[in-house]
């Protein structure tokens, strides 16, 4: 499966790209999994998306949790919580 | 309903008047302007840039809009947020509702700002003395977004 990864802010700074194309290898099923596979990456990777750091989740420009299934083609972004406004 | 992401500034009084102008059921008209301070957390700002998720963006505002939109008698609504460099006391964002009557448009408008903190994706970074940093998200915003929750 091939997903569009996207990084902002802080996020986007400390992993040095905005984004990149991902092929998941076939264990990653899920937003959850994703981010454990990116975690396994280590470095900013590992501390960034610790388990209990605050980040949020998006999948096709619409918010999800981590339980949310991937497919083929998504559009997924990694962010900080927001502070717009 | 107009909802806007852009670098330039925006023409306040032509903005509110875009909402009831032409419509003569409009009684009331509630805005918010949202400001670049040039203090946050104790230490001075220079400059202050914001990042966003462009289509992502656009998407959670109209969604929050729509919501609004449900719960009260909304006529029209503008939503104008500025991304980019801004510098203190340049505007940030215009949530501007109309109404019947006062009391839908100052909680309508309320509840967008509400939201908009928490669900629309922009970030904060400012420049300070001693250097750029993010700005953090703040828990009172989350508590002012969960007291709409029916």
């Amino acid at each position: 499966m091939n997903v569009t990864l996207l990084y902002f802010a802080r996020l986007r700074e400390q992993f040095g790209t905005a984004s990149e194309a991902a092929t998941l290898p076939a264990e990653v099923k899920t937003l959850g999994d994703l981010v454990a596979w990116l975690r396994a990456r280590g470095g900013h990777w590992a501390t960034e998306l610790a388990e209990g750091r605050a980040f949020r989740l998006a999948v096709n420009q619409d918010m999800a949790d981590p339980a949310t299934a991937l497919k083929d083609g998504d559009e997924v972004a990694i962010f900080p919580p927001v502070t717009g406004g | 309903m107009k909802i806007q992401v852009q670098t330039a500034a925006f023409d306040l009084n032509a903005e509110l008047a875009a909402l009831y102008a032409a419509n003569p059921k409009v009684g009331a008209v509630a805005s918010f302007l949202g400001l670049v301070r040039d203090v946050n957390e104790g230490d001075g700002v220079a400059t202050l840039t914001l990042e966003h998720y462009p289509g992502m963006t656009e998407k959670a505002l109209a969604r929050i809009v729509e919501e609004a939109r449900s719960r009260w008698d909304m006529l029209d609504c503008t939503v104008i947020h500025r991304v980019g460099e801004l510098k203190p006391t340049e505007p940030i964002v215009l949530v501007a509702v109309a109404s019947s009557h006062r009391q839908d448009a100052f909680a309508a408008c309320e509840f967008v700002m509400d939201y908009l903190k928490t669900q629309a994706p922009f970030w904060k970074k400012e420049m300070t003395p001693d250097g750029a940093r993010w700005v953090e998200a703040r828990e009172s915003d989350d508590t002012a977004a969960a007291r709409w929750q029916k």
